[in-house]
């Protein structure tokens, strides 16, 4: 058994008559708004972190925000946990059924219901697909931002659980950056509208609060996202490096000429190789580093800027600087770069995605540490990251077939994201912490901190019952996570007693 | 790490820490403050003065990085005067309003300036708190670097919470490049045709950075790259905006913001509200109202919340007026649990928001 999955220790819940919450929940969704035999729950089982599974006791399915209000009510008045689900193309198993829950799907709720060109707004429904709202405002000029690679699949409820990133954070921001208000149910039922029409709303900033929450303190029932003009003119360049020090000053010092490109992303040897040989983009395979640099905006100021980028990579020791002659080779030189996942196919039968943040200053000792942590785990680790934002996506080579397999491709992961905070950095950059990285939570806040989070949690949903055991760990898995990882002396929990 | 231009560098965290626990113990309030500059902002609260203003200095700063940590008693000026140094700035730029002014507190007024519409809000800003509960205890919510998803995002709440949560003790923000160019210039028209000529400018890629609106007279400015910022000047064309113009909307200097009791309003910025009872000033290309009117409370509020917003009585508040737009009373109840996480027996700024929070 995994660790992260072992139950014993997370929050329980009794044991509850599975028929009666069928009958409960039918009388509030429609006819074909509910899912109960095993076949039909065994889609929801997993979401994109596909090691966990999990059988919810029933998968409910709204239509509207009435429904999912008198849904919560149910799941509350009969003590049901509830795992709400977008797209389920989270990496880090936030919408992984606990045993026995019931899983909101919100994707029958899909539509765009209103986008407003003069406001640069769009009102749109939890369950419609992030790229298809780019693609419905895109005769206007207009497009939305946040473009996690998962953007032709993921609904953008879900880029508000896990206040989503992607490729062109650096200079756009994070999925909290471009809402403008929420709809929001809690587990009571109740309905709160969050932000608002105007740029700020009275009282605390709650919707920056619930943006990122994992589904812990409510359901997310209708989105209304900024939109922003579309670039004119949009360049890519791509400057190769004899060794990843160099391209790790590289991005420093662009980012130090005061340039913030739409794009900053950097892939090194073993990445690019596989990269190249599974879309052919054109990557100098000599290099042991590679960085994509986009820059957006005015064609004479984009010209002007590509200058000083190719400039800064010259000085910082770049082997080769080419920029994309034309729109086909753009798209191949990002074709290769979003192929890199699937690419590690020809590497290994199996990758694991890892996501920890880190100051982009650290990025050369953090590729070194990741070497050495490469070597004595004795599995390979091809990088990809956001360079730009010091993101990181080590991609861990394992075998699932072999024994004990994921455990070490676990315990190598765990490892690294230890070595993002030790670096002055984050366990999780975009992908959250789901149930995938709640034993790091241990090592990046104390127990006074992980006490805050569960107090926060308690204001919005005092029966715990939304998303139990993910995003923010009990204080007696740090305990036990703690006395296996730490030094002695340095746990954060070394003042509690293990129960 | 640089060299920091702020001259005092001390680390009161302790101190502090033990004022809060017996202040706590005590069963006393607390009244927090850095530089005293916006004690006129929000409701009065009573209490125990938890002074901030010698707890300074910046901890960390690498300009490549793009990020700023420093203490909450920290100048904010010498913050800017820092970061100008090496060609940056902090993107929602604050109104100042004193030299003794302190990060902190800018953080905990949640106040943005002209740039908001174009480059976010102060918890857009904000990436990592240093903050003391009730307890005393010291709490590090977030972190310094910019895509951090670990934990719920307790330090983007401290923003704007007028220091009900908990004491700032240090505050990590993102900071911005200061563009190549920037230009400023003023178009005679009337607030409609204002609006719809922003209305079109900021459907296109346009390099604005503040948009105001004076009751005669549209005023731009424009930053970004030289290329785009002299095309859009030469399309807009207009004269050129009195020097003191942008500092003074910024800073509360004009003569409208310096009025002893002023209406905030935030409201949708393509809203049509034609009429409005008294003198005005529009910033946020019309989404952020300066009124300095007669009407009543009930009849300002009504007004903004009729498309959308909300009004603050940003100064002058008379004895028993409230201050921000009244919260339905479920919200207010989450506003007061939320509150009881971090500050359970009630002892910061207790009332400085709404009453009995």
């Amino acid at each position: 058994m995994l660790d992260q999955f072992d139950i014993s220790l997370d929050p329980t819940f009794p044991a509850v008559d599975r028929g009666r919450l069928i009958a409960a929940l039918a009388a509030v969704l429609p006819a074909d708004g509910l899912i109960s035999k095993t076949e039909g729950l065994r889609v929801y089982e997993s979401d994109g972190l596909a090691a966990y599974r999990g059988l919810p006791a029933v998968v409910a399915l709204p239509r509207d925000a009435a429904q999912v209000r008198a849904a919560l009510q149910v799941c509350k008045s009969l003590g049901v946990p509830v795992v709400a689900r977008g797209a389920g193309t989270g990496l880090s198993g936030g919408a992984l059924p606990s045993p026995g829950c019931v899983l909101l799907s919100l994707s029958r709720m899909a539509r765009i219901l209103e986008i407003d060109p003069a406001a640069r707004t769009a009102r749109v429904q939890p369950g419609v697909r992030n790229l298809a709202i780019s693609e419905a405002v895109a005769h206007l000029g207009l497009f939305y931002a946040p473009d996690p690679s998962s953007q032709l699949a993921c609904s953008i409820g879900g880029n508000v659980a896990e206040n989503a990133g992607g490729v062109h954070c650096l200079k756009y921001g994070l999925t909290v950056h471009n809402i403008q208000s929420l709809e929001f149910a809690t587990l009571d039922g109740e309905s709160f509208t969050l932000g608002g029409a105007a740029l700020d709303a009275p009282g605390f900033d709650l919707m920056a609060l619930v943006t990122g929450s994992e589904g812990l303190l409510g359901v997310v029932t209708e989105i209304t996202v900024r939109l922003l003009p579309s670039p004119t003119e949009t360049q890519v360049m791509l400057a190769a490096f004899s060794d990843v020090r160099s391209a790790g000053e590289a991005v420093a010092a662009i980012i130090a000429a005061g340039i913030i490109p739409a794009g900053l992303e950097m892939m090194d040897k073993l990445a690019l190789g596989a990269a190249e040989a599974h879309t052919h983009a054109g990557y100098p395979l000599e290099a042991a580093a590679i960085l994509l640099c986009e820059l957006d905006g005015a064609k004479g100021d984009v010209e002007a800027e590509l200058a000083r980028v190719a400039a800064v990579c010259e000085t910082a020791g770049a082997i080769q600087v080419r920029l994309a002659r034309d729109e086909a080779e753009r798209k191949r030189f990002w074709a290769g770069r979003k192929g890199a996942f699937p690419a590690m196919g020809r590497l290994a039968p199996d990758y694991y995605c890892i996501d920890g943040t880190i100051p982009r200053r650290r990025l050369p000792d953090v590729l070194e540490a990741i070497e050495r942590l490469s070597a004595e785990h004795g599995l390979a680790v091809a990088n990809v990251f956001h360079a730009g934002d010091g993101n990181l996506h080590p991609l861990i080579l394992y075998d699932a077939n072999a024994e004990g397999g994921i455990e070490r491709a676990e315990a190598l992961g765990g490892a690294i994201l230890e070595l993002c905070v030790e670096m002055g950095g984050t366990i999780t950059g975009e992908h959250g912490v789901g149930r995938e990285k709640i034993n790091q939570m241990c090592a990046q806040f104390t127990a006074a901190e992980i006490e805050t989070f569960h107090a926060i949690k308690a204001a919005f949903d005092p029966a715990g019952l939304l998303n139990p055991g993910k995003a923010i760990p009990t204080l007696a898995r740090c305990v036990d996570y703690g006395g296996m990882h730490f030094h002695a002396g340095k746990t954060p929990f070394a003042h509690l007693d293990r129960f | 790490m640089l060299t920091s231009t702020v001259s005092e560098n001390r680390d009161d965290g302790e101190a502090l820490a033990d004022a809060v626990r017996a202040t706590s113990s005590a069963g006393r309030p607390l009244r927090i403050v850095g530089g005293g500059t916006k004690s006129f902002y929000g409701r009065t609260t009573d209490g125990d003065v938890l002074d901030l203003s010698g707890h300074r200095g910046v901890v960390d700063y690498e300009p490549s990085e793009l990020v700023i940590t420093a203490r909450a008693g920290t100048p904010i000026q010498a913050i800017e005067a820092l970061l100008a140094e090496n060609g940056q700035r902090l993107a929602f730029e604050p109104p100042v309003l004193g030299a003794a002014s302190t990060f902190g507190g800018v953080i905990a007024a949640g106040l943005a300036g002209p740039r908001r519409p174009f480059a976010g809000a102060v918890r857009d800003s904000v990436l990592g708190v240093r903050v003391l509960n009730g307890a005393g205890q010291s709490l590090r919510l977030g972190g310094t670097v910019f895509k951090n998803v670990a934990g719920f995002d307790g330090f983007r709440l401290m923003a704007g919470a007028l220091g009900c949560l908990g004491v700032l003790l240090e505050v990590s923000v993102r900071v911005s490049p200061i563009p190549a160019a920037e230009r400023t210039l003023s178009l005679d028209m009337g607030w409609a045709a204002a609006r719809s000529r922003l209305t079109d400018l900021m459907r296109r890629p346009t390099p604005l950075d503040g948009a105001a609106h004076d009751g005669e007279r549209l005023h731009l400015r424009l930053a970004g790259p030289e290329g785009v910022v002299s095309a859009t000047a030469a399309e807009l064309g207009g004269d050129s905006t009195p020097a003191s113009f942008w500092p003074g909307l910024r800073h509360h200097t004009l003569p409208l913001l310096t009025s002893p009791r002023l209406w905030r309003l935030a409201v949708p910025r393509t809203c049509d509200l034609p009429e409005l009872p008294g003198v005005w000033l529009r910033d946020w290309a019309g989404g952020e109202i300066w009124l300095v009117s007669e009407a009543t409370s009930k009849q300002v509020r009504a007004l903004a919340g009729g498309v959308g917003g909300h009004a603050t009585l940003y100064r002058g508040a008379r004895t028993g007026e409230e201050v921000f737009a009244p919260l339905p009373a479920p919200l207010l109840a989450l506003h007061q649990r939320l509150k009881a996480v971090f500050d359970p027996a009630g002892i910061f700024n207790p009332g400085r928001m709404y009453a009995g929070l």
